[in-house]
Parts: C-alpha cells; sequence; structure tokens
C-alpha cells in the first residue's frame, strides 16, 4: 500500500533559508544544505526547495544549493520559485531537482505547464496554487480564488477550474497552498484540500497551516491529501520530522517507517 | 602530458583492476541523480550516449523515465539497443531502472510500442475504478520480495520504495519476478532473468535501502 508522504519545505532567498510568514516577512533560519541532509537522514519523504530570491542575477545561487543538495540527499528533490520557462526548469533538472513546481508564472501563461511537462515529463511537473477563500459566485464556483505574488496579486481565476485545466495541461502532481492559512500555524484548509483532492486523478499535496501533528493527521485523512508540507514547525525544531512520522503511524496513517 | 589521452584513462582501471561503469544516455530523464547515488556508494559511473562505450563496459545502469515511444526511438537511432542486448549477452550484470524496465518487455500499451523483448511480457497502465488511487503511482512503496537475489539482500519486511509511474510491467514468466508491490493489486516491482536486473522503483532516490541495493549491483558477478 502507499504511504502517505511528509515532505518539508526550505525556502531559500539569496542561497540561505527562511520562512515566510503569511507571505509578508521572512527571516534566516540556517544552511539550506545542513538542514536537508538532517531532515533525509531523520526519514523525510520528500523535499522542496522555494527559492523566494527577488533579484534574478542572483539565480544562480540557488542552482548552487540544490546541486550541494543533490549530492547528499537521496529522496525526491523538487524545487519552485520564479521557474518561468522551460529552460528554468531544464538548468534546475541538471542541477539534480527531480521535480519542478510552476506557480505564477503558469497562472499567467498556462502552456508553460504542457511545454515544461514535454520537456521533462508529466510525472515530474508539479503545478503549485496559491489559494485564497471568497465569496462563492457565478465567478468562483467553487469558493476559492487563485492568487499570485505571495498572496498579493488575485487572479479572478476560479482554484478547482484552475487545478483541473493544469492536470489536463499535464501538471503530475498539484500542491494546494492555502493563503489564508499559510503562517498561523492554526491547521491547513481542509475544506479547499479535500475540494481539490477529489476532483483530480492526479497526486495532491497540503500546503499551509501546519502547526501541530494533528493537523497532518486531519488533512491526510479528512482533507484527502496524499502528502502534507511542512515547514515551521520543524524547522524551528518544535517537532522532528520522525516524531511526526511516528505520530501518524501511530494514528493509523501509512507511512514509511524505516529508513 | 601525455601523448593518448585514451591509453591514460584506460591505464587505471587495468592497474588498479577497477572496472568501467556506464550509466546509459537516451534522453529519458535525469541520470545524474543516478550517477550522484553510485558515487555516494563508490561505484564511479560514466553517463554516455555512444553504443560502443556501452559495449565495453563491465556493468550497465539502464535508467529511464518518460514515455515508452519516444524512448525506444531515441534508443534505436543510436544504436543503443544493439549495444544493450550485446552486453545482456555477454553475461556483464545489467541494472534496469523504472522505464528501463518497461522497455526491457516486449511491448507496452504506453504508445502501444513494440520494446527491446530481453524479459518476456508486457507493460499495462493502470486503471481502477476506486478514485482514491491515484495515477501516477507516486510515492514510497512496500517492496515484498518473493524469491533471495544477491541484489535484493537486506531488504527487510516494511523497508520502503520510491516509485513515479502510471504503467506496470507484467512478465510473461512468473520465475522472472523477484519482487512485488501492492496497488490496489499487487504487480511486479523487481524483476530479473541472469544478469540482468530491473526497478520498477528508483534505488536512487529511495534513501538507504535503495542506495544498499546500488551497492550490491556494484559488487553483482551478474549470476544468481
Amino acid at each position: 500500500m502507499l504511504s502517505k508522504r511528509l515532505i518539508a519545505c526550505l525556502d531559500v532567498r539569496d542561497g540561505k533559508l527562511a520562512k515566510s510568514v503569511k507571505f509578508i516577512d521572512t527571516r534566516d533560519i540556517g544552511d539550506p544544505v545542513e538542514k536537508a541532509r538532517e531532515y533525509y537522514e531523520d526519514g523525510l519523504d520528500e523535499l522542496v526547495f522555494y527559492d523566494i530570491t527577488a533579484s534574478s542575477d542572483k539565480r544562480n545561487i540557488m542552482l548552487d544549493v540544490v546541486e550541494k543538495v543533490a549530492e547528499q540527499v537521496f529522496i525526491p528533490l523538487s524545487v519552485g520559485g520564479g521557474v518561468r520557462s522551460v529552460a528554468d526548469a531544464t538548468d534546475l533538472r541538471l542541477a539534480g531537482a527531480e521535480k519542478i513546481n510552476v506557480n505564477s508564472a503558469a497562472v499567467q501563461r498556462p502552456a508553460l505547464i504542457s511545454e515544461c511537462a514535454e520537456a521533462i515529463g508529466d510525472q515530474n511537473i508539479v503545478l503549485s496554487m496559491d489559494i485564497r477563500r471568497v465569496e462563492r459566485n457565478k465567478e468562483f464556483p467553487s469558493g476559492y480564488e487563485i492568487v499570485i505574488n505571495g498572496g498579493r496579486t488575485p487572479m479572478g481565476i476560479d482554484a478547482l477550474e484552475w487545478a483541473l485545466k493544469g492536470e489536463k495541461l499535464g501538471a503530475g502532481e498539484l500542491v494546494i497552498n492555502s493563503i489564508d492559512a499559510d503562517g498561523t500555524r492554526d491547521g491547513y484548509e481542509l475544506t479547499l484540500t479535500a475540494l481539490l483532492a477529489q476532483a483530480v486523478r492526479i497526486p495532491v499535496i497540503a500546503s499551509g497551516g501546519a502547526g501541530k501533528p494533528e493537523h497532518l493527521y486531519d488533512v491526510l485523512t479528512t482533507g484527502k491529501a496524499d502528502a502534507a508540507l511542512v515547514a515551521s514547525m520543524v524547522h524551528y525544531g518544535d517537532y522532528t520530522v520522525s516524531e511526526l512520522k511516528q505520530y501518524l503511524h501511530d494514528q493509523g496513517v501509512k507511512m514509511r517507517m524505516s529508513w | 602530458m601525455f601523448p593518448d589521452d585514451e591509453i591514460v584513462s584506460a591505464l587505471p582501471r587495468v592497474v588498479m583492476g577497477e572496472t568501467l561503469a556506464v550509466i546509459i544516455d537516451y534522453d529519458a530523464g535525469n541520470l545524474r541523480s543516478v550517477q550522484r547515488a553510485c558515487a555516494e556508494i563508490g561505484l564511479e559511473a560514466e553517463i554516455t550516449a555512444d553504443p560502443e562505450r556501452v559495449k565495453q563496459a563491465d556493468r550497465v545502469i539502464f535508467p529511464g523515465v518518460g514515455a515508452a515511444g519516444s524512448a525506444m526511438r531515441s534508443l534505436c537511432r543510436r544504436g543503443m539497443d544493439v549495444a544493450l542486448k550485446t552486453v545482456i549477452d555477454s553475461g556483464r550484470p545489467v541494472l534496469g531502472i523504472c522505464l528501463g524496465l518497461q522497455i526491457s518487455l516486449d511491448r507496452s500499451e504506453e504508445n502501444n510500442q513494440r520494446t527491446l523483448g530481453f524479459i518476456p511480457g508486457d507493460v499495462r497502465r493502470f486503471r481502477f475504478d476506486n478514485p482514491e488511487l491515484k495515477i501516477p503511482h507516486m510515492g514510497w512503496n512496500e517492496v515484498r520480495v518473493l524469491k533471495p537475489h544477491p541484489l535484493l539482500e537486506g531488504i527487510e519486511a516494511g523497508d520502503e520504495f520510491y516509485f513515479v509511474h502510471g504503467y506496470f510491467p507484467q512478465p510473461q514468466d512468473q520465475a522472472d519476478v523477484y519482487a512485488v508491490t501492492e496497488y490496489e493489486s499487487e504487480f511486479a516491482s523487481a524483476i530479473a532473468r541472469g544478469n540482468y536486473f530491473a526497478t520498477q522503483f528508483h534505488p536512487e532516490k529511495s534513501g538507504r535501502v535503495g542506495l544498499r541495493l546500488l551497492a550490491k549491483f556494484k559488487d553483482w558477478d551478474g549470476r544468481c
């Protein structure tokens, strides 16, 4: 039986680790390569790097980080943040990323998904979606809207519609990131996650809001997610990766328990 | 400094008793992750698109992700299919990974493609009535060893490996199946015949247990 996955997301700015809180303030919390290795050895199932470097001339720093991590971490490695073209995706793949996350650029130009899927394979292209809750109406039948630019720019696109379109264009996986829940540590957006997870046939990763182990349990059961993404709850040392996996395992969630 | 680079590069492996390991490059995926994992366990493997180099190799890794149709076209265009057959016939160890395994069978439902036919059988698409079973089969899943093989040594009940695939292998002869994995029903996740061994999962992305399998391959003499 397939295990649920625990994924840690490391936000990287100028080659250093940062964790966004409500997407506004960020502060450095360490060396990404060291952290990646630590989580890998503690049983992490998959690693995501998100490049939040503002200036594009510093983007090569990220390739360097990816390369160093890929040399010592032997689990799937996913990288996103600022991927705008097949060339960006290919560079990251060559540096050692398994999966490439696309987000804002795909909203602005959906063909990016199919181009990347064609170039690096469906299963390696992850559509990451930043989503906020809105009033359910004709424009937003699901009651959720796609936003970009770290949550600052609403796009007038219904989230469910975008998820289905992304799947059709060749995305192999979805990241559902709730802007409302992100950084709150109050739990994942379960309604949103379950809504999208049940609408698509591809795996779904829940993101945003994890603060306690119970939140992971909830999103992997009620929320129907295939994987739970955590950040601050492990970065600040409140919980370890293996503690979280042990908790989920004890609650009856199928997890990989030997590594 | 040296007049002939080729001789120089050939010297150490003769003198030191080292062997040449290659990873076949046919535009089918992220080969460097395979190369890095090999390096981690002390196997320096060369990535090559040159069939002659493959024919010279002492052991060969045949990886791959992507679609069966384009993979076959790319292999055959380079004459890599012939090179691979030569190595397999010679008894030298070959490790297939993921798509590498799938196109070693006779035929794939993906692109309705006729494939290499090293092992009798075909490749089928996952089809489920249960909408909760996602396609592709992506993530960590248990590999249950059916019978001993040198490369599967040390795998214990509960050990999981990383999978990403929408199609699964169906060898004709049950004797070729060495391990199975359950995704609604059981499918062959490791197959072998003689000096050829292949996994549906990705040992290079499967943490410690995956690295151990690669280390076993490094020391394997091609017999089981």
